[in-house]
């Protein structure tokens, strides 16, 4: 300690801007609950999510917590060579995370499906298409919720 | 509560075009979350899985949890392929099936 030149005064002081860091910080570094963490991990092991070729679309804010519209479009040309196998969407505040699973084939057109689900509360929303040659691409919106409808 | 379920599948279509199908199941997809009046909670009940199938071969298929809301209303795609039947089904927690169809004729 002494030899890099800190006084335990400096220490102290540092580690109580630490303290004051991490009690604001740990809201976002782990804004994504385990529950979510822990689905995606058996929804698409530990591929590396990569970003584009995702539409995610939802409201900013919640019309209707218990019934609200979302639609997610993945850019494929879904032919047998190329096309997207599974969509994923998971919810970071929901009590449980899983949504939705869609399996695509050529013969689906497009990879793009509109539903309604519930929102507890005010929260993240992931999707994540995986391609036929094992690519995963991802995204995620934040949705509003006042009222949850879960 | 068996399942009412609407269906909307365009009559024809030209082969190769992508088609819109919308769906909605009438079906509480009650999700285990809630609690009746004396404050016991209600079992999950949902529509776990759904398959779309054309003339019997899968064109898209789901898996579902509690976050899909009350009565799933659902819009998704095919490529007409060839006359036939379009079909969804739903399968229930309790072991149920519900279906529904339509005839499309493709030229």
């Amino acid at each position: 300690m002494k030899d890099n030149g800190l006084s335990r005064r400096d220490v102290l002081a540092a580690a109580g801007a630490g303290m004051v860091a991490t009690a604001i910080l740990p809201s976002l570094a782990q804004a994504a609950p385990q529950d979510a963490d822990e689905l995606t991990k058996k929804l698409i092991g530990n591929a590396a999510v990569k970003e584009g070729r995702v539409t995610l679309k939802l409201a900013e804010a919640a019309d209707s917590a218990g019934a609200e519209p979302i639609s997610v479009a993945v850019d494929s040309p879904m032919t047998a060579a190329d096309h997207v196998k599974a969509l994923h969407i998971v919810s970071e505040g929901n009590p449980n995370p899983g949504v939705s699973s869609w399996f695509f084939t050529p013969r689906s057109g497009k990879a793009e499906v509109a539903f309604r689900m519930r929102l507890g509360k005010t929260q993240i929303i992931r999707a994540y298409a995986v391609m036929s040659d094992g690519q995963v691409f991802g995204a995620k919106r934040e949705i509003k919720v006042t009222i949850g409808g879960c | 509560m068996p399942a009412d379920i609407k269906l909307k599948v365009p009559s024809s279509a030209k082969k190769g075009e992508v088609i819109e199908i919308k769906c909605q199941v009438i079906h509480d997809m009650e999700s285990g979350q809630r609690k009746d009046a004396a404050g016991k909670t209600l079992p999950k009940r949902i529509i776990n899985k759904m398959v779309m199938t054309w003339n019997g071969e899968t064109v898209t298929s789901a898996d579902w949890y509690p976050s899909m809301s009350k009565d799933p209303f659902v819009t998704l795609y095919a490529v007409a392929s060839e006359s036939g039947t379009v079909k969804l089904t739903f399968h229930d927690d309790n072991g149920e099936k519900y279906e529904a169809s339509r005839e499309i004729s493709v030229s």
